[in-house]
């Protein structure tokens, strides 16, 4: 095995996590948070990625405003989406799935009727550099930089400032923090808007490396189901992290040595297996566990 | 009257399900009247058409008894109806010389379905998951198993005589056949299966939901914790339950694929699974009846948008979806008739209060 393999390998890997991250953290920020799935993320994906193309191609904007302009665009879309239809379903998760997946549909099925089957991708900014026959994307790398940056953006707002601490009242006892006098309304409409500006980001930053078609979020949507499974919505920074980090660990070489098809397969045994026995994922578990150790170090 | 007589009506008539009255069981035999009556008039494309619709009622009624009754959600239905159809192809391709080789396939493309399904079901039911994790994971089981079937173009996908045919789908499957009877698309014998079918699902899913097991489903859905400490196993029933929806949705798919000897890898995509939540939401899951209503005329409806093109057919269904999940969250057919009934009762104590 030489070095140049081994790199190769940590380059698929961290690869994968940039994409596992980017697509699940937004995810499971409103699950942890709001408490409900949004089945229409892969569709504000899809949005994001339609945005960035547009404003690229149309009004020849450069490539980084253009996914500024995503994210603040399926930011709003977002929050707007709150306001109107998940504020209904905050005591029904099954029923905010069903409602979010007809938005989905309405979504992905109006797109293809404004802006046809397929659009022409932005091209990818072609930084490449090969090391011991394997050749790197630069892009690639820079994804997985952006993603790292967008987890520690996250856990400072949740641990470093005064909206954090609001946040982290409403997932623990939405009642006791709005007795407090936290607007658990505004939070939740602040988080789902900010899942809502992850999926625009994401969409953005993958926009160049895939076609762009109204289905497109669905590539991104089942792995970040699983990831979001496995990671569990109690810490949902946490929890996206180590899920991205576990699962590319297992998808990496599934993928690399026997395809796609394996390696997603992999994943949703990985899914299942783990889910038989840490119900609450991996983010809940460690909240156990937590939880215990406070109690032994009281009594 | 004999005394089972009486029990099983009684069964019948219990309070899972709308539809109780004397004016509602002769209304149902009307349909049924019409229903058998129908190729004596119907044109033989007519009642080809008709016949489709109706052969995806089990896989809705499925998901009515699995959400409505049981409280656990499913978008995987349309993937165990894909399994089921596939699979029946794949062994009714390799035994087309066996007489009754059409009957094992199809019981081994259900039996397929079911035994995915109780796999599937050991890990989340036993695992006791929230209720959100498992249409999410069934939901990513579909779209795996439809990118893989999407790339199974080539001569080197096959099994045995049968190729699998990647997104082309696999074609020149045959009917069902029952001896020399042929059970063809356009047959009215496939009408008549259908209509069976349907029949048969619906009642013995009426009296399955009203019976003591259908009690424990039920309680299950209103208070999985109540019902586990009454001494019900709570997983194994869930299991059953999920296996028993599974295995109606590899009914459809077998009638589906010996009506139009073909299917491809979209009828387990995104979209094809989208449409029983569709039905089942749109009717209303807590009533067999409204999903059986709602699944035939949305199918029609469906059919007759798609001549414009079918993303009008589906943006139109998920703008439906959405008003139904906000307006109407009991469901359409159910609304309607939990008004009616409240205006009758209104109405007859207005009467009885006159006639005093």
């Amino acid at each position: 095995m030489s070095l140049g393999y081994v790199i190769s390998l940590l380059y698929q890997y961290v690869d994968n996590v940039a994409f596992l991250l980017l697509a699940a953290l937004g995810l499971m920020l409103i699950l942890g948070v709001v408490n409900v799935i949004n089945l229409a993320h892969g569709e504000l994906i899809m949005m994001g990625a339609y945005i960035t193309t547009l404003a690229y191609n149309r009004a020849h904007i450069p490539l980084a405003l253009c996914m500024v302009l995503s994210i603040l665009g399926v930011g709003l879309f977002g929050m707007l989406l709150e306001r109107l239809v998940i504020r209904r379903f905050y005591d029904d998760k099954l029923g905010a799935l069903v409602a979010t997946w007809g938005i989905g549909l309405i979504l992905s099925q109006g797109t293809l009727l404004v802006f046809g089957p397929s659009m022409q991708a932005v091209s990818l900014p072609s930084w490449t550099f090969s090391y011991g026959g394997y050749s790197f994307g630069g892009y690639r790398l820079l994804l997985f930089v952006i993603a790292i940056v967008v987890a520690v953006i996250a856990w400072w707002t949740f641990y470093y400032t005064r909206l954090g601490v609001r946040t982290r009242a409403t997932m623990q006892n939405a009642d006791m923090a709005r007795a407090l006098g936290v607007d658990t309304r505004r939070i939740y409409l602040l988080t789902f808007g900010a899942g809502s500006a992850l999926a625009g980001l994401t969409g953005a930053l993958y926009a160049p490396t895939t076609t762009i078609v109204p289905l497109m979020g669905n590539q991104f949507v089942d792995v970040a189901f699983i990831t979001v499974v496995i990671g569990g919505g109690t810490n949902p920074i946490v929890g996206a992290l180590t899920s991205a980090a576990l699962l590319s660990l297992i998808a990496t070489p599934l993928s690399s040595t026997l395809g796609t098809f394996i390696g997603r397969i992999g994943l949703l045994i990985a899914a299942l297996i783990v889910i038989r026995f840490l119900p609450r994922g991996i983010s809940g578990y460690f909240q156990d566990i937590r939880y215990r150790h406070m109690a032994r170090v009281r009594s | 009257m004999a005394r089972w007589y009486t029990g099983l009506w009684r069964i019948f008539n219990g309070p899972q399900e709308l539809g109780r009255g004397r004016l509602f069981w002769c209304l149902f035999m009307l349909v049924v009247l019409g229903l058998l009556t129908y190729p004596a008039v119907g044109s033989v494309f007519a009642l080809s058409n008709l016949a489709n619709f109706c052969l995806y009622v089990p896989l809705g009624l499925g998901l009515a008894l699995l959400w409505g009754y049981n409280g656990v959600l499913s978008f995987g239905q349309s993937a165990f109806f894909a399994i089921a159809g596939y699979l029946y192809g794949i062994i009714a391709g390799n035994l087309l010389e066996m007489p009754g080789g059409t009957l094992l396939a199809a019981a081994g493309g259900i039996a397929a379905s079911m035994a995915i399904a109780a796999a599937f079901g050991y890990f989340v039911f036993y695992g006791q998951v929230s209720n959100w994790i498992i249409p999410l994971l069934l939901l990513v089981l579909s779209l795996i198993l439809e990118t893989f079937m999407a790339q199974t173009a080539g001569y080197q996908w096959r099994v045995g005589d049968v190729l699998l045919g990647g997104y082309n789908g696999m074609t020149n499957v045959p009917s069902l056949e029952i001896g020399s009877l042929s059970f063809g698309g356009a047959s009215i014998a496939f009408y008549y299966l259908v209509i069976a079918v349907m029949l048969i699902t619906y009642l013995g899913l009426r009296l399955l939901v009203n019976s003591h097991y259908g009690y424990v489903v039920a309680g299950i859905r209103d208070d999985v914790e109540r019902t586990r400490m009454l001494g019900y196993n709570v997983a194994r029933i869930q299991i059953q339950v999920f296996v028993v929806a599974a295995a109606l949705a590899g009914l459809s798919g077998i009638l589906y694929v010996s009506w139009g000897n073909y299917i491809n890898p979209s009828s387990m995509g995104l979209l094809a699974a989208t449409l029983p939540v569709i039905w089942t939401a749109v009717g209303g899951r807590s009533s067999l009846l409204a999903v059986l209503l709602s699944t035939v005329t949305l199918r029609s409806l469906a059919d007759t948008l798609a001549v414009r093109g079918g993303e009008y057919a589906f943006l139109i269904m998920g703008i439906l979806l959405l008003v139904t999940m906000l307006f109407f969250p009991a469901g359409i057919v159910v609304t309607l008739a939990v008004r009616l009934s409240s205006w009758k009762t209104a109405h007859g104590e207005l009467k009885q209060n006159r006639a005093r």
